[in-house]
């Protein structure tokens, strides 16, 4: 069995206040995520401004709680494509099938 | 002595011997479970909005109180446990382990806070909204069906996250674990928080009750 090196790189990244901005920021879009789920505005408008602030949330959480905004790039490429491409195959797949099911319904 | 520097320097970072990411072994199986449980959490948000969408009378039991604003506390719960973490991990990898201890533990109140205002949505939905998992006077058992399932797989994914982190802190304040263990803890309870990121909008919010 090869010896493998388990070395570190020295301690880097984001600094206290990074952190405060970051949680900041969370807190603020969860603030405009609860004020529009009571404004009178339409469902797709509604869910596409959710899942766009839910998006940035966990690239925020990711990138500075996470760290990853720190770490190699070969890290991000080995893990998050895939994830990303599972995620849009099961949104093409279901959810144009959850609208057809919608549709065949009697009325 | 020049030929093997520059022998070294195009040897590719993937031929082995040494980390091509960087990181030690810990943290990457962590990122590996991480990115494979996301998986699991992406394929119940997407059960549980393909239910919606393809039910017409889909219930909206979600009262602005209680329910909307005890979720949006427990978020303000878990992004709060979420910073506390991170200046745990920093206290650290400073060095500092009775301040890494003292947030983690900071961290581990966040969470229980969580569990029990959790709780207490839930027995506010049985007692008051007659959910069950099986059953709800709108005639849609796959609400509760989804709906608990999903939450409760989260907060199972708590409470998990609440028994590592005090493992955690007993053994760094015994002067064991180092860094990178807190950190891979770390790792795991930010991830606990990202996904409510998710579950918070699409399942509270999109049926919340005017």
């Amino acid at each position: 069995m090869s010896a493998h090196t388990e070395t570190m790189e020295p301690v880097s990244g984001a600094t206290t206040k990074t952190f405060l901005y970051v949680w900041f920021a969370l807190l603020f879009m969860t603030g405009v995520e609860v004020f529009l789920a009571y404004e009178q505005i339409p469902v797709l408008i509604f869910l596409t401004a959710l899942v766009g602030l839910s998006v940035i949330k966990a690239a925020l959480i990711i990138a500075y709680f996470m760290h990853l905004k720190f770490e190699k790039l070969s890290l991000f490429l080995t893990l998050f494509p895939m994830l990303i491409l599972c995620i849009i195959l099961m949104l093409l797949i279901f959810m144009p099938d959850s609208n057809r099911l919608m549709m065949m319904r009697p009325r | 002595m020049s030929q093997a520097n520059s022998t070294a320097a195009v040897t590719s970072v993937w031929s082995g011997g040494r980390s091509p990411y960087a990181v030690n072994s810990k943290k990457f199986g962590m990122w590996l479970f991480v990115i494979s449980d996301a998986l699991t959490f992406s394929a119940m948000l997407m059960a549980y909005t393909y239910v919606r969408l393809s039910t017409p009378n889909w219930p909206t039991p979600f009262h602005f109180s209680p329910s909307i604003i005890f979720s949006t506390v427990m978020t303000f719960c878990l992004l709060s446990s979420s910073l506390t973490m991170v200046m745990g991990v920093h206290a650290m990898n400073h060095g500092n382990r009775k301040a890494a201890v003292a947030w983690i533990l900071a961290t581990m109140a966040g969470g229980a806070a969580f569990v029990v205002l959790h709780l207490t949505e839930w027995l506010n939905l049985i007692n008051n909204e007659h959910v069950t998992p099986f059953s709800n006077e709108w005639g849609v058992p796959l609400f509760g069906g989804t709906f608990f399932a999903l939450t409760g797989l989260h907060m199972t994914h708590v409470v998990i996250g609440l028994i590592y982190l005090g493992i955690i802190a007993f053994a760094v304040g015994r002067g064991k674990f180092k860094a990178e263990d807190v950190e891979v803890s770390g790792l795991y309870w930010h991830f606990v928080d990202l996904v409510w990121m998710f579950i918070f909008p699409l399942v509270y919010l999109m049926s919340a009750k005017i």
